[in-house]
């Protein structure tokens, strides 16, 4: 008999099509060591990073690719690093556009520019604009490739859960493909199923936030118009598409285009796309000729789940939080969950680390996603302002950008995303005083160029030590791990961002490129300590 | 330490000033331009813990 899985939505890539499993004919459901439920940019970055790290895994998702449509755009440069780490970010630099300029206006005044200005000496830029399918090709892509290297990673299209049953250690799953039901059983079950999350609503757990009562109108559009490379941005645009307008560029010719259209309006409307082509042609002015490429209207929610770790299941990305999208941190947070899981469950799974190890990926990423919800309430309410005062002062503060330097900085389109650095985590270890704020346990790891390549790039597969113009021997033994020693001279970037007031530096660093502990000097105990502590061994 | 004791010269001239700086605005100009007021000595003062002592003793002025 055939059942169904109804496609929800188009695809953009078909990338795993349905092929039936020995799992569907077994006598008892298999077991495996981890399951993903989602194939989006949260889960297949997973599936890749739990892979490479030699974790079997076993990703489910009801479609068979990436959907059309780009949602996501711009990711930022943290992102890019951990997509380097995974082996996926050449091609998202290759077709991905860069940009630095800002353009603000109010009305039909521009009231300043900025130059996002990237500090040299990184190897991936600020950011990049690519559409969402693409960074999801790109991440399956690595996968394929990790796969022909016997990363143990297998991707099931057309594979439904439909109901999920939580166990001490393990958790099964009831799963609906083209040939009917299945179970399959997982010891690790990482929810990556979005932001309706039909796990976290299986397993009754709340989702709790704030809505912001208005409506965005997304339409990409497709035009060989000449405009720069620019991200621009209106307050209460002249051309009166909305209270706000966006205009950003993707590859291949695609612009988007954001209006907001406020609260009380009639969706079916606003989407007919003639009443899209007026808006635009407001905006792009009479003589421009473009197609609609893709469009869409969103309200937007800032909300998480209390807590992140559920016994043997874990929740990433959006079905975890979700913030409305000014300052792009939706994927780009999930794939900062990613790089933060992983290791930890690699290191729980080969029994090195004692299982609370996986509570600290809850309580930091709990502290990320609040930093997420903040800023990107912050500028919600800048750019809808919920009162008259507030909007009496946000306006102020507009009028005042065009001539006052210091307004400009309160203007608040979208604070960019930024990485999460872990202040006061329980992993972080000792700290120095001397040595520069931004490299603090707990912060990830500011890339510098190396004789021959890049600093990054020789971190991120274990723990590592970096002695920076100190001495120290090639490896340290502990805990059942090897920890390599990288030796580096201190090169002037090197000193600026890692050494500060302090001639030489000893630094461990976590496998997700994060700063665990540092020291002016190597100390066997004192560095195996903070070892240990990072393994969440105390 | 926000600074709660007299610290203008001339009182009078001062406000008069300030009052004299709305002339001829209706209220609405007259409430955007206290917000802009506003902003400009904000960041002229620039310290966080004076600021919030001040938005502290604005919004409940019997909470010296
Ligand atoms: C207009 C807009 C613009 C945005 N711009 C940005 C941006 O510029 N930068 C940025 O970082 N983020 C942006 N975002 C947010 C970004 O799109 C999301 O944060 C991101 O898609 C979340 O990824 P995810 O993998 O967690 O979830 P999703 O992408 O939602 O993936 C969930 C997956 O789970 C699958 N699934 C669901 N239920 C089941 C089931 N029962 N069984 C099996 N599979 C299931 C789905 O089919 C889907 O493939 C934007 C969002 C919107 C709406």
């Amino acid at each position: 008999m055939k059942h169904d899985v109804p496609e929800r939505y188009a695809l953009a890539f078909r990338l795993y099509p349905y092929a039936k499993s020995p799992d569907q004919d077994a006598a008892r459901p298999v077991r495996h060591k981890a399951v993903v439920v989602g194939g989006g940019p949260v889960g297949l970055a997973t599936a890749l990073d739990l892979g490479r790290r030699g974790v079997p895994v076993v990703l489910l998702d009801d479609h068979e690719g990436a959907g059309l449509g780009s949602r996501a755009l711009c990711f930022a440069k943290r992102t890019l690093e951990i997509c380097d780490r995974l082996g996926a970010a050449g091609p998202m630099l290759g077709k991905g556009v860069q940009w630095n300029l800002g353009k603000v206006f109010h009305d039909n005044r521009l009231l300043y520019e900025f130059n996002l200005l990237p500090e040299g000496g990184h190897a991936m830029p600020a950011f990049i604009n690519l559409q969402q399918p693409w960074f999801e090709k790109y991440l399956h892509d690595a996968i394929l490739a990790a796969q022909a290297e016997g990363a143990p990673i297998e991707l099931r299209g057309k594979n439904r859960v439909d109901g999920v049953i939580p166990g001490e250690d393990h958790a099964t799953l009831e799963v609906m493909t083209p040939d009917g039901p299945y179970r399959l059983e997982a010891d690790w079950l990482i929810a990556c199923d979005g932001a309706r999350s039909p796990l976290r609503n299986m397993l009754g757990l709340g989702f709790d936030g704030r809505v912001f009562e208005d409506n965005f109108l997304i339409a990409d559009v497709k035009m060989k118009a000449d405009f720069p490379t620019e991200r621009w941005f209106w307050f209460e645009p002249h051309f009166k598409s909305g209270d706000s307008a966006l205009l950003h560029k993707q590859p291949d010719d695609i612009w988007r285009i954001d209006f907001q259209l406020g609260w009380n309006i009639d969706r079916a409307k606003e989407l007919e796309p003639a009443r899209i082509r007026a808006r635009v042609d407001a905006m792009l002015g009479p003589d421009v000729d473009y197609e609609l490429d893709w469009c869409s209207i969103y309200t937007f929610q800032c909300r998480r789940m209390e807590r992140f770790r559920h016994g043997r299941v874990l929740f990433a990305g959006d079905a975890a939080h979700q913030v409305s999208p000014f300052g792009a941190r939706g994927a780009n947070s999930g794939v900062q969950d990613v790089d933060n899981l992983c290791w930890k469950l690699a290191l729980v799974v080969a029994g090195l680390a004692p299982d609370s190890l996986l509570d600290t990926y809850d309580s930091e990423r709990v502290y990320g996603a609040d930093e997420n919800i903040l800023n990107s309430t912050r500028a919600t309410d800048f750019i809808t302002p919920k009162t008259p005062v507030s909007k009496l002062f946000r306006n102020a503060v507009l009028e005042l950008a065009e001539t006052v330097p210091f307004a400009r900085t309160v203007v608040n389109s979208g604070r960019l995303s930024m990485p999460c650095t872990y202040d006061g985590s329980v992993l972080n270890g000792a700290d120095h005083p001397d040595m520069p704020a931004r490299s603090r346990p707990g912060s990830p790891c500011p890339d510098a160029p190396l004789a021959t390549g890049w600093l990054l790039e020789q971190l991120g597969r274990g723990f590592v030590l970096l002695a920076i113009g100190a001495e120290a021997p090639e490896r340290l033994e502990a805990d059942g791990l090897t920890v390599p020693c990288l030796q580096l001279d201190p090169t002037e970037a090197l000193a600026a961002r890692y050494l500060g007031g302090v001639p030489a530096a000893i630094y461990l660093i976590r496998p997700d490129q994060h700063v665990a502990a540092r020291w002016d000097s190597y100390e066997e105990q004192a560095v195996a300590a903070a070892l240990a502590r990072a393994m969440g061994k105390e | 330490m926000l600074i709660t004791t007299p610290n203008l010269a001339k009182p009078d001239e001062t406000y008069a000033r300030l009052i004299a700086t709305h002339d001829g605005l209706s209220e609405g100009e007259s409430h955007a331009l206290n917000a802009r007021l506003v902003l400009i000595l904000m960041n002229h003062i620039g310290d966080d813990m004076v600021l919030a002592e001040a938005l502290r003793l604005a919004r409940d002025p019997g909470a010296v």
